[in-house]
Parts: C-alpha cells; structure tokens; sequence
C-alpha cells in the first residue's frame, strides 16, 4: 500500500473539463488607435518630465527654506523635500509602469519548466566524481587521518566559543544596590533631600538614593556615566505617603514607614521598567509596561498582572537633620528575576 | 456741555454736597484701587458675600453627595459618594469645577471633564466657600503661573521633572495613559496653566499629590513650560497620530502602507482596458 | 509570440552600437550563457506576486537611506550634555547615540526625512514579508520543489524582526530604551545561564556602556550581510524553479505563461521599486514617526505611558502582558516562566510551526509530487482554516499588545481587556478554524454547483404548475476549466494493522497516527466533479425549462469569472 497519491495522467478521460488554451489575445486601445497611442507617450513623457521638475524642486527647498518654517504644523523643510523627492520618485515609477502596461508589448508567452531535479545522466556523474574523489584521497581508507581531522577541526571551534569569553564579565551584584544605612532618600531630578512633614497624604515622591547627587572635590559626580545609569536601573525608589490607618504591614516590617511614608522599589520585578502611576485613592501602583499592579498598603503586594514578586520595600528612618535616610540596603532583591535569585534571597535572608 | 455743568454746580449748593464728593470719590479711588490693584500672593480676595453665595450653590449642587456640610457620604462598603472636602482647599475646588469635572453628571470609574456647569465667578464662589472649611491649598496666581517667561534651561529642567514624575501616566507628550480598571490619566491638552498647577497641588481623584516642599513652585512652573513647549511646538514628522506611539504608527502601516502598496500592485498586475472583439 | 516584426539584431542601430562592450565583457566574463536563458524569462502577471517585491524594495530603500543615516550617527553611550538646536533637552545629559539622533532631525536638513523614510520602510518591510508569507501559506506555494525557499523567507522574517529592533534601539531614546530594559528582563528569564548572557550581551550590569554599539555593529554589518546573502538565495531559486501560476486556460503544471523578462517584467518590477520607495517618502514626508526628541534620552528611571515597540514586536508584548505570573523556584534556582514563555517559547514556537509546515503537510498528505500550479485557498479547507486560526491568534496577541490604548480610546477597563485576551487567544482561534473550514467547504460546492448547474442569470421563470426557478447558464469553458485543475481528493484507506500472516506492522502506531491526520487534513472537501458528474449534469441542464436558456436580448454576456455583465 502506497501512501502517494496517483499521479494521473491529465488526459481528457479523467478530468472532466479539457483545456481550452491559452485565450485569444485582446488588443489594448493603445495597438489599435494611433492617437491613443501618442496620447499615452506624452502622458508618460510629461510624468517623466515632472519627476525632473520636483528632482530640482527638492535642491531648491533644500536651500531656500529655513530649518525654523512650519507648513501645517509640521517643518516646511520636511515636508517640501519629502514631497518632492517621494512624488518624483512615484511619478517616475507611475511613468514606467504605465509604459509597461500601455505601450510595451503585452503578448503573453509561454515558456515550459524543467523538472527541478537535474537528470539522471548528471546525477550519476556527480555521483561518480564524488566517488572517485574520495576513492583517490583515501578518506574512507585511511580512518586515523579521518578521524583525527574531524578532530581538528572540531577542536578549532574551541577559539572561537573561547573568545566570546570577554563579552563582559561574570555576574555580579543583583542582590544588592548602593542603598546604605544612613543614606538620605532624595528627590530625583533636584536632589533635594526630604523631611517627613514635607509629604502630604497621598503624595507620591519619585526619589533617588543621595549618592547620585554627590559630587567629589573636584565638584565631578561621584557615580556618572554607565555607572550612574546601573545604579539607578537598580536603586530608584518612590515614596508614597498613606493615612497610618490604611496600611497593613506584615510581621517585621511596623517600624519600615515614618508616619505613614513607605519607601518601595521603583523597578517593576516582571521585566524592569520604573513605575510611578500611583493611585493616591487605591494605593495600587501600575507599571505602565505590562500592566503588572501591586498594592502599598499591603507590603507591595501583586495584584494582579504578570509580575510575580512583590516589589521590595526599603525600611525608613529620619536622621539627626531630620530628613528621610534608608535603614538599610534593599532586605529583598530588586528588579526583574534571574536564575540565581532564589539562591541569592537565601544569603541575603540569612545575613539580614 | 460745560456750560449745563457750570449750571448745575451754581445751583445746586447742599449743605453736604462736599461731603457726598468725598465720599464719591473715596468709593471710586478705593473701588478702583481694589479692582487694578496686585492681589497679595497668599491673601484671597473674597468678601463673605462670595463665601455665602458658594455656600448656597453647594448647597444646592454639591451637598446631596459631598454632604451638607462637606463631610462626606461614606456608604456601607467603606467607600463614598462623595469623600470630606474640609481641608482641600480652593484650589482643588477651583480646578475640579473649573474643569468641569465637578458636579459629576453619571457614575463612572472617575469624572471625566466636560463643559463647565458653573462660569467663572460661580466656581471662585464655591471655591471661598470650600477654603473657609479648613486650610488648604490656595488658587495659584501671578509669577506660579507665568511660564511664558520661563527660560530656555527652565524648559529644560521643567522637562526632566516631567519625565520623571508624569510621563508614567501622561506620556512623554501628555496625551494621557491607562490606569486599571477603567481609570485613566487624561489628556493635557487645552489645560489652562493654573488647572496644571492645581492638579499638581491637590492630587485630583486617582492623581497624587505633589507638594510645594519636594516639586516647589519653581519646579511646577518649569512643568508647565515644558508642557506647553512640547504642545505647542509643531510635529516636525508631519501628521502626530496624537501622540500615542507605535501602535498608531503600526495601523497607519498596515492600512494606510500596505494598504497603498497593494493597491499599487493591483493597478499594475491590472488587465486594463481592452478593445472589445468585433 | 509577440506580434512585432523583427528585424536582424545586426542591422539595427542598437545592435550595431552595443556589438563592442557587449563582446568586450562577454570575452571576459562569458555571461552570453547565463542572459540567455535569463532575459526573456516569463514571469506569469498577478497583483499578488508583487508581495514579496514590496518587501525587496523596501530592503533596498532600507539600505539607501540607512547608508545615509550612517554618515552621521554616533554609536556611542558615552555621555555628553545636548547643546544643538531643539531647545527643550538644551543642558540634558544624554548619550551621544541620542544625541547624534537629534542632530540629524534638526541639524542636517533632510535628516528628519531620512529617518522617517528609513523608519517607515523597515515597518514596510516586514509587514510585506508577512503578507507575502501569507500569500505564498494559503496558495500552497511552499510545496516540492520551492520547500527550501521557503525555509529562507522564515529566515528572512525573523532576522527582519531582529534587525528592527536593533535599529529603533539605536537612538537610545526613553521608548526605545524601556524596551531594551524589557529585553534585559527576557534575557534574565532564560533558565540557569539567563544572568550570564544578561552580562555577556551588556558588558555588564544594564544598561552598561557597549549594547548600543553592539547594535549597531549588528545592525549595520552583520544582521545586513545575511539578509543580503539569504535574499539574494531566495531570487537564485526563484528563477531558477520560475514563479508559480495561478490555474487557467492555456497553463499547466508543465509551463509558465506570462511576460517575458525584458522588457516588461523589468519595466514593471523597476517601476515599483520606484513606487515603492516614492510613497515611502512620501508617507516620510506626510506621517512622522518615532519622534524621538518628545520620548527624551533613556533614564532607567523614567517611562512614558504607552510604552509600546514597534508594531512587529507587538505580539510578544502582547503574549507578555497577557502572561499569568506564574514563577517557581526548582534545585535552588529560579524558573521565570512569566517571561520566559511568552517572550521565548513563544518566538521559538511560532518560528518552528512555520517553518516545518511544507514537511508537515507533506508527511500527512503523502503528496511528493512538484507542484507549480497554485492552488485556491477554498481547495484546501484544513491548511486554510489552520492558517487563519494562526492569524487569529497572531491578532489577539497584538491587540493585548495594545491593551493600555484601546482602553484609553474606548474608555474602557484595562484590566477587562487584559482578561478577555486571556482566554481569547486560544478560543478564537478554535472558533476561527472551525468556522473557515466550514467556509471553505461552502465556497467549495458553490463552485461545483456553478460547474454542474452553471452560474445564475438573475432571470426567475414560472413553470405551467406555478412554481419559481431560476434560470442558469453554463459558465464560459475558460471559467470551467480553471474551476476543475486542482487536484482530485485522495483515496483515504486505513492502514493494515496486520500482514497476511498475522505478524502486527511495525510501525503500526505512527502509521495509524499519519492515517488519522490525513483524514483531518482531507475532512470535509468538496472534491471536484467527475467526467461522469459533468456528462449527467449536461443532459440534465435543460431538463427543467425543456428547451435551451433564451436569455433576451438584453443580456450582456458573463465575464471570465462567470459573473454576469450588468452594464
């Protein structure tokens, strides 16, 4: 039993409706009435030569028009060399084709396909030239040379696996943040360092750890550059002010908040994007990227969306100045999960 | 003319004509000293005429679901119909009414604005009325607003406070964004500066509050210049799609690209006309 | 045959002129062989074959412009403070990557149109490789002998899809940027050695100081040297199997009818790469896209609401944001599966379901012959119903994607919208099959009914007992015969579970699995009528009416589909 199906010959027996042939060819106006034809000729012509007019078109609004012009509400200058470089682009492509459809020969022709397989007569020829190549070089005889080539070369992908090696270094330093005892929470973009009394009831404090801001005695940034930019993908908070009343910590975690603040990760631990979309009424905090949702009140909480640890809170006091300060690095590893962290959470619980 | 005044003041010689003159003309110079003259920035100018008129509109608009005296409705569930405006100050009166979000018309997941019901001297009224229930924020006024003044680096840095603290919600042209269930940050589009201000202020409904301690006025009004550079400038690009990003560009794509394309296509792949066979 | 009469190429004016460099190069290089058989090729004239041409110009505007936009971009994260001229990031630290962006939209005049142009054409690009994949899916043109060329679109596509999100996160903008944290993210979800590569592709913690470059080297060299490579395999074999056709009068298994080569094909295909790349200026000069100095430079604690990717990465967000969140902790290490799956597997899935259909379809049908004939979405209900239950599914995908926007514009619940899809993307694609095949089947006896009973005139009639009926007229034969040249169904037999003597088959179980998914793939197909179907329903044609359609004066004919003229 054969699963191929039959391949029968197209005859008239077995199909019931026989090949008319190709149809009779049908003359465009164009073949037929002279003035049709030349009609056609100038409307491509004139296409040809209005594409040449926006080609120069273009050059002259390149000089002629100011970077600070509008048109519509858009930059003039955008939009004059855009219209004329696309429309004398199109009016050449219209031109062609136009001339393709309406004027070139338009007979239709039949050309007849080869099989995709080369013959059998070069089938068996190649066959042969491989044979005899191999035959001549002794590959199949000689299995030490074999073999150990094969070896080599194999072993030649080594260097190449090897040299990736210095893509960048080992992993390190997802546990922790350059959050610190002592360090005062500060409002991100000023700098300016927070007391409690300066944040009302449902605000919302997108803040930075003080270190961002610090400059050294040459007045240069303490942490800059890629540096600064790790840091913060990493140590970027919000403080969130709620009536003490609303909040319900978990065991341990009473003494984190300084009269109703809580200070939490600003990155989102599905994939790493900052949130700040803050309901000051629900106290849900929503990260704008995948809709992942975690509750304040409740220890942050996920409620829904497709995060799965609950965002880290870092525990709060005030100093002897009275501004806000972290107690302590992040006790729960921020950002987005990585293979390691659930053997990286256990150090970090053990040494807290 | 003169000569019917010159008349006139011959005439008529009242014993107290010199005094109803001062008095005139104190009436008018303090009247017009009150109206022409800079309001002092903290000081509100109501009368308790404004207070009580606010008071009897609240009363009539307000009260059946912020209380009859501001308290508050809670219902049964821990929720409100209307939560305690003791203590929101005028500003958050100012801008709920003013933008007519306030009186809200039918339930929803948050008001949204619509076409003020009350006009302008109506809302200030409401809004004395709201500020003599305990303090609260003030209407902004004078240089809090002025961002047409704003320099270039104040752009600049009203910008970075943007980024930070509103595109979450707002996005990077304020064009809005989702908030769950049904919520959203709206659109700024066509928002006065002094509603911006306020809603900084006050933290309207789902929105927080940004204080004067940690955004100050300097850095509310950088915001508010940057708003309005970034609305006002023009779309470099050509058409804006509203500013909603990819996904408006990937329909434009789609319809209008593809679209465009293949219809291209068909024209060219098109039969065309035919002389008809004889 | 062309009507033309043709004069000796030696006696004509070109012939004379060009006679020197043609021998000139053909002394060298003996291409005379090679442009032979090449010139006069005929490639067969349909709207649906310029798809993939789509697709090839856009690649060619895509290098054009890109050259352009590299004479002035600055691959560098190193960070400088933004003095040109677009006024509201004057003093902003940012990278010289944006910068260099910013530069070339405000500073050099066509810069802003070269970006857009470049922008628009990459979103064109892949757009045209998936409706010309799925052009090429539900005609069956993916069958012996064209299975490898195949294979090269997928690769096509998924490098396409790599390659642009490489070149939208070159400006290192805050869009651009959140989604390369995103993909920072995916990367540390890849089970056990996710941390490793994480470091390996940043040089470091996120966002480190070389991803940017390294983009770019990607994007400009390497990503760029395979399209070219795998795009100029894909023409070699299509002009080497020729395209496939469309059935007709005239065509065969054995032929390709259409125009030759030079000069109407090349006129025609030269005429829309120049259509194509105008109207992407022009959509440059009309429509701005990504304006990257309102999103502001990338700052890991900033983000915009509607953080969207471009739109061809849409279905992996979507999936993303759809994902439960679901993580579990195994030997001491952490299992993402909330990212993982739907980002990972997802692409993986989807990349390996595409590209091992033509073996799958042949493994269940058991059909080894070449086919240069397409064949009617309609002919083949299953494979169409499969291909729309994936499109479905691609679809659902992409609306979650955009989850955040069609709330806010249709005011309605995110997380209602969220939920639905959940479910959504897998039931709709159920129902979407089930209700095209059926579809297909119905569109199936319309068609042999249209052969048996020929097509209807519109003209109602009343028998002497009073009942209605309508009048049909047989189909022209042209329109017949291309109804009737796909293939007959095959015989369905089960396979024999034992030989004569009793002895169980030994691959009984896969063969009885092959057997039932061949029934599936063939169940319910209308097949097409027989010799004997034809000849019973002829003698019956005017059976009802008693004598043969008068169809008045006024009738106008039937056009070659066989609908009647109404004008």
């Amino acid at each position: 039993m054969s699963n191929e199906i039959e391949h029968n010959a197209a005859g008239a027996v077995t199909e019931p409706i026989a090949d008319p042939g190709l149809p009779e060819h049908q003359y465009r106006p164009t073949d037929v009435d002279p003035a049709q034809e030349r009609r056609t000729e100038r409307q491509i012509s004139f296409m040809f030569g209005l594409a040449s007019l926006l080609a120069v078109a273009f050059c002259v609004a390149y000089f002629a028009i100011d970077d600070n012009q509008t048109f519509l509400g858009w930059s003039a200058l955008n939009f004059a060399l855009g219209a004329s470089l696309g429309g004398a682009l199109l009016l050449i492509g219209v031109a062609t084709v136009q001339w393709a459809k309406k004027l070139m020969g338009d007979h239709e022709i039949i050309e007849m396909r080869h099989p995709a397989a080369s013959s059998e007569e070069d089938r068996y020829a190649v066959m042969k030239d491989i044979n005899a190549g191999i035959e001549e070089s002794g590959f199949g005889r000689r299995p030490l040379i074999r073999n150990s080539l094969l070896g080599a070369m194999g072993a030649l992908a080594l260097p190449a696996v090897v040299m990736l090696r210095d893509l960048g270094p080992l992993p390190y330093g997802h546990a922790n943040t350059v959050w610190a005892k002592g360090m005062r929470v500060v409002n991100d973009v000023s700098g300016l360092p927070i007391k409690p009394a300066d944040v009302e009831v449902g605000q919302l404090v997108n803040a930075e750890p003080a270190i961002l801001f610090d400059v050294d005695e040459e007045g240069e940034k303490v942490l800059h550059g890629a540096d600064a930019l790790a840091a913060k993908a990493k140590a970027a908070v919000i403080m969130v002010r709620m009536r003490p009343e609303d909040i319900t910590p978990s065991k341990g975690r009473e003494n984190w908040g300084v009269d109703g603040i809580l200070c939490f990760s600003k990155i989102c631990t599905h994939v790493g994007c900052p949130i700040s979309l803050w309901e000051q009424q629900t106290h849900h905090l929503l990260c704008p990227c995948h809709q992942s949702t975690f509750d304040l009140a409740d220890n942050g909480k996920v409620i829904f969306g497709p995060a799965h640890r609950p965002l880290p809170q870092l525990p709060l006091g005030v100093d002897s100045e009275g501004y806000l300060i972290a107690m302590s690095d992040f006790p729960e590893i921020v950002a987005p999960s990585y293979p390691e962290l659930a053997r990286d959470q256990k150090k970090l619980g053990d040494s807290a | 003319m003169r000569s019917s005044v010159r008349n006139l003041s011959t005439r008529r010689r009242h014993p107290l004509a010199g005094l109803v003159v001062l008095l005139v003309g104190l009436v008018v110079a303090g009247g017009l000293y009150s109206a022409f003259a800079p309001r002092a920035a903290t000081a509100e100018e109501v009368s308790s005429r404004d207070v009580e008129a606010g008071r009897q509109l609240f009363l009539i608009g307000c009260a059946s679901c912020h209380g009859k005296n501001a308290e508050g409705i809670t219902t049964q569930n821990g929720g409100n119909y209307g939560p305690s405006l003791i203590g929101v100050g005028a500003a958050a009166v100012d801008f709920q009414v003013g933008t007519g979000r306030m009186p809200m018309a039918q339930s929803a997941p948050q008001a949204p604005r619509k076409t003020p019901v009350y006009d302008a001297e109506e809302t200030r009224q409401l809004a004395a009325y709201v500020a003599t229930l305990g303090p609260g924020p003030v209407i902004p006024e004078g240089d809090k607003l002025n961002y047409k003044d704003a320099t270039a680096a104040e752009i600049s840095e009203g910008g970075e406070f943007f980024r930070t603290n509103c595109t979450a919600c707002h996005n990077s042209v304020g064009a809005g964004g989702a908030l769950p269930n049904g919520r959203y940050a709206p659109s700024l589009e066509g928002v006065s500066a002094r509603h911006i201000y306020e809603a900084m202020q006050t933290g309207p409904q789902q929105m927080p509050v940004f204080s004067d301690d940690v955004i100050t006025p300097e850095d509310k009004r950088a915001v508010i210049a940057y708003i309005k550079a970034v609305q006002d400038q023009p779309n470099y690009g050509g058409l804006g799609g509203g500013g909603l990003g990819p996904v408006v560009d990937g329909m434009i794509v789609w319809i209008a690209g593809i679209g465009g394309l293949v219809a291209f296509a068909i024209w060219i792949a098109a039969h065309g006309a035919r002389v008809k066979k004889r | 045959m062309s009507n033309y009469e043709y004069t000796d190429i030696e006696k004509t004016g070109l012939g004379k002129k060009a006679a020197g460099p043609v021998g000139w190069l053909d002394e060298r290089l003996g291409l005379a062989g090679v442009a032979k058989k090449n010139l006069r090729k005929v490639f067969p004239e349909h709207w649906s074959f310029m798809l993939g041409e789509i697709a090839l110009w856009s690649f060619v505007v895509l290098l054009l412009s890109g050259v352009v936009l590299t004479l002035w971009f600055q691959p560098s994260m190193g960070e400088i403070e933004y003095t040109g001229s677009y006024a509201p990031l004057r003093g902003v630290e940012m990278s010289q990557a944006y910068a260099s962006t910013l530069h070339i939209s405000f500073d050099i005049r066509g810069g802003l149109l070269m970006r857009q142009i470049h922008h628009w054409a990459a979103a064109l690009f892949i757009a045209a490789m998936i409706i010309h994949m799925l052009r090429v899916f539900f005609t069956g043109a993916y069958r012996k002998p064209r299975e490898i060329n195949w294979l090269i679109g997928i690769g096509l596509l998924s490098m396409g899809l790599v390659e642009g999100f490489a070149g939208y996160s070159l400006p290192d903008d805050l869009l651009s940027g959140t989604g390369l944290r995103f993909v920072d993210g995916l990367i540390r979800s890849i089970p056990i050695v996710g941390s490793y590569i994480e470091f390996f592709i940043f040089g470091g913690e996120f966002p480190g100081d070389v991803i940017i470059p390294r983009l770019y080297m990607a994007h400009i060299l390497l990503i760029p040297a395979l399209l070219l490579g795998l795009i100029a395999a894909h023409m070699l074999l299509l002009v080497y199997h020729k395209h496939t056709q469309w059935p007709g009068p005239g065509r065969t298994e054995k032929n390709v009818v259409g125009y030759p080569m030079l000069p109407v094909y090349a006129a025609k295909a030269g005429g829309f790469f120049f259509i194509v790349f105008g109207f992407t200026a022009l959509m440059g000069a009309l429509v701005q896209i990504n304006p990257v100095w309102t999103y502001g430079p990338y700052n890991p604690s900033e983000v915009t609401a509607g953080s969207q990717p471009d739109w061809y990465m849409g279905f992996v967000e979507g999936a993303v944001r759809i994902m439960p969140n679901w993580e579990s902790t195994f030997f001491n290490y952490t299992w993402s599966w909330n990212v993982f799956v739907p980002a990972v597997l997802l692409m993986g899935v989807l990349f390996t379901v595409l590209g091992a259909w033509p073996f799958v379809e042949r493994a269940i049908t058991g059909d080894k012959r070449e086919h240069h004939l397409l064949e009617r979405p309609r002919n083949a209900p299953v494979r169409t119903a499969f291909g729309v239950a994936g499109m479905t599914m691609y679809g659902v995908f992409w609306i979650a994607g955009g989850n955040d926007i069609i709330a806010t514009q249709f005011g309605m619940s995110i997380n209602a919208i969220t939920w639905v899809c959940r479910f959504a993307w897998l039931l709709l694609p159920i129902a979407a099959f089930i209700i095209t095949k059926r579809i297909c089947i119905a569109l199936q006896r319309a068609d042999t009914e249209r052969i048996l009973h020929g097509y209807e005139t519109g003209i109602i009639e009343r028998s002497p007992d009073g009942g209605f009926s309508e009048r049909h007229a047989p189909l022209p034969e042209s329109a017949q015969y291309t109804l009737t040249t796909h293939d007959r169904l095959p015989v369905l037999e089960a396979p024999a579970e034992t030989d004569v003597n009793g002895v169980a088959a030994p691959h009984g179980r896969a063969a009885k699995l092959k057997a039932r998914a061949r029934a599936f793939y063939f169940d319910g197909a209308v097949d097409k009528p027989t010799v004997e179907d034809v000849e019973h329903a002829n003698e019956h044609h005017g059976e009802y009416d008693g004598h043969p359609a008068e169809l008045g004066e006024d009738f106008l004919g039937v056009s070659e589909s066989g609908i009647p003229k109404s004008h």
